[in-house]
């Protein structure tokens, strides 16, 4: 294997990454737009036409590809309590790169199920009760999807001494039913691993063919998996490192969409502080948490609620009621450039706020509590004080202006103490948008990957 | 994970006396329960949340800095919320202030619905006896 091919078929662009084994170099990288709709392999041969503009002819040794096309890999996910099994249903989704739709707790109604019904989803995750523990709540859930209309699968991950019934009455109203591990065996024990790999099968299998993907797969030798598990991988080599290389340790990324914020953290986020006790679910090193309501254009009004409208407004130096018209203009037409000094000003302020959104929402929290002994921590989630690295990526940002001074807002805040958020990073820049194509060579030739990444990614200097 | 009766423990409200629970763990588990010790500074919430996803039979709430009245107060309640009506509540530790006579203070904790009270200084070998009769195991 000497040339490869990565290819990230994205919701509205197809990217293609040229990289070199042997030199270890990106060759060159191109894109156009991704045509599901009609033949996805059109828009997949014009992104490759351009990319051999730059780089002359490549006769390809393997070609590898994920996709987040024709709506990404949609999934609803179920479990008993909502700080326990839910959670960790949720976090095993993310994980895995799915868009998650919609996370049930306790005992599904009639109304859940239309709604189960009416969104659709590409896989189900049914969880709840650790192993031995509660059964009735997961077979009654089962019972109520059993009732449902509609053909997707369903993923059972919870109470192994429930998981025979629940699998009969799926597979008796005719459902297809993949049982694994449970997610939390025991209490407080998060176990995702095996309902990841399970998603990630059932996405081969067939997801991929139902969502008209799979014309592409005789052009594609290698597997394909959902591009945020491919960005996942490529953050999760960076930090760890190989046998022969080592990485950078603690690091956080953030990718701002048009309609969601993405946030990755790579780090176990223990507590640095003496006195403080750990409360909640345990988090999985490789973490990734997703704002459906924090994006530059689709969810532009989310920010503006979020962070409230005066906020936005000076930041990007314009007045109120300018804000307002350019944030109803942009949230209606979704595919505006920042062409204008004002639209750019306001892209500013929006990038600004959704990374501080976003990962004062991934960060943990730390609370102060005052017993008779004196203080003691209360610690929520992961402590990211640590963090060296911010690794910004996502077409929305990468090619910004003052792009630091917007993955600054990442950092720790005074007037949020509470919030564990990194003290002091360093803003890192992945210009030639590779992370996808990394995490797909990281299954092949993580060495290569690493060296590539270590190559690429553009430091824009440390904040704090 | 056979048909052992399952127990949550823990230490309620900010009390951090973290020695007796971890030998209450040991007695309970060597007894045959199977037990899920959640620590010190255990909100109400979490015993409940605990119970719900292990399938409970009893929880055992340790209190011993003299605040346990205060923090105790309302689980039963939240427990019959949640759908845990049947499970069994036990309170032990140093519970109250101070020396009150334990009669009373027996009194005032199963008026909030616990259905045994341990003073202080109980061996867990008569709680462990106290378990097997309610839990018929
Ligand atoms: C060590 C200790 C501390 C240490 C704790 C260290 C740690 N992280 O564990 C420190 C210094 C931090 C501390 C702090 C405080 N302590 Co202190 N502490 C003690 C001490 C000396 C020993 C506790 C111990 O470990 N005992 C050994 C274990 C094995 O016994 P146990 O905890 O009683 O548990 C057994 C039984 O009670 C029973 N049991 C316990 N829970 C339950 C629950 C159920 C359901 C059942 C059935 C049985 C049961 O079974 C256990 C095993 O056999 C006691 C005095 C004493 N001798 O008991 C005071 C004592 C508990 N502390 C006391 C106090 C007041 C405090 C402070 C408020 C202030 C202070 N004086 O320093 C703070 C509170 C801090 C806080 N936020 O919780 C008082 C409580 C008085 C009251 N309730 O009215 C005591 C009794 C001392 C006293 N006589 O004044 N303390």
């Amino acid at each position: 294997m000497k040339q490869v091919l990565l290819i990230d078929f994205g919701s509205t662009y197809t990217k293609v990454t040229a990289a070199d084994l042997e030199t270890r170099e990106i060759l060159g990288t191109a894109a156009s737009y991704t045509t599901v709709e009609t033949d996805i392999n059109e828009g997949l041969e014009k992104a490759l036409a351009k990319l051999f503009d730059k780089t002359g002819e490549i006769d390809f040794d393997a070609r590898f590809a994920c996709s987040s096309a024709a709506g990404g890999l949609k999934m609803i996910s179920c479990g008993l309590v909502p700080e326990l099994t839910a959670e960790a249903a949720k976090q095993a989704s993310l994980g895995a790169g799915a868009k998650v739709m919609k996370v049930y707790s306790y005992q599904l109604t009639e109304g859940d199920r239309e709604e189960i019904e009416a969104l659709k989803p590409d896989i189900f995750l049914l969880t709840g009760g650790t192993d031995g523990g509660n059964k009735n709540n997961i077979i009654a859930n089962a019972k109520m999807l059993a009732a449902s209309k509609g053909d997707f699968p369903i993923l059972l991950a919870g109470n192994r001494n429930a998981a025979d019934e629940c699998r009969r009455i799926l597979e008796e109203a005719g459902k297809k039913v993949i049982v694994t591990e449970n997610v939390m065996p025991r209490f407080n024990e998060l176990n995702i691993g095996p309902a990841q790999s399970k998603i990630r099968e059932i996405f081969l299998e067939r997801i991929i063919s139902a969502k008209g993907l799979s014309e592409a797969s005789q052009l594609i030798s290698g597997i394909m998996m959902p591009t945020p598990a491919a960005v996942l991988t490529a953050m999760e080599l960076l930090s760890k490192g190989t046998e022969s290389q080592s990485g950078w340790g603690d690091l956080i990324g953030v990718d701002v969409g048009g309609a969601t914020t993405d946030v990755y953290s790579m780090s176990y986020g223990e507590p640095n502080g003496v006195n403080t006790v750990i409360k909640g679910l345990p988090e999985p090193y490789a973490k990734r948490t997703v704002e459906g309501d924090i994006g530059m254009r689709y969810s532009a009004q989310g920010i503006a609620d979020a962070a409230g409208i005066p906020v936005i407004a000076r930041l990007a130096g314009l007045s109120v009621e300018m804000t307002e018209k350019l944030l109803k203009q942009i949230s209606e037409k979704t595919d505006t450039l920042p062409e204008t000094e004002e639209l750019a000003a306001l892209d500013f302020a929006l990038a600004s706020q959704a990374v501080k959104i976003g990962m004062t929402r991934h960060a943990g929290t730390i609370e102060k509590v005052y017993t008779p002994i004196g203080e003691t921590y209360l610690q929520e989630g992961k402590d990211l004080r640590n963090a060296e690295k911010v690794i910004i990526t996502g077409g929305s940002l990468i090619h910004a202006e003052r792009v630091k001074e917007i993955g600054a807002n990442a950092l720790y805040d005074v007037t949020q103490m509470q919030s564990l958020k990194p003290v002091k990073a360093e803003i890192i820049v992945d210009e030639k948008y590779i992370l996808s194509a990394m995490g797909l060579l990281a299954q092949h030739a993580p060495d290569v990957a690493l060296d590539i990444m270590k190559k690429e990614l553009v430091t824009h200097g440390i904040a704090e | 994970m056979e048909n052992k009766k399952k127990l949550v423990i823990g230490v309620i409200g900010a009390d951090v006396h973290a020695v007796g629970i971890q030998i209450l763990d040991h007695a309970f588990s060597d007894a045959g329960f199977d037990v899920t010790n959640l620590g010190v500074m255990v909100s109400q919430e979490e015993y409940i949340a605990a119970a719900t996803e292990i399938d409970a039979d009893g929880i055992m709430v340790s209190s011993l800095y003299g605040h346990g009245e205060l923090d105790c107060r309302g689980l039963r309640e939240k427990c019959n919320e949640a759908g845990l009506e049947d499970i069994l509540l036990y309170v032990g530790g140093n519970i109250v202030v101070g020396k009150q006579p334990f009669n009373e203070v027996e009194a005032r904790f199963k008026k909030m619905g616990f259905n045994r009270v341990f003073g202080p200084g109980t061996p867990p070998e008569e709680t462990i006896q106290c378990l097997k009769e309610d839990l018929g195991c």
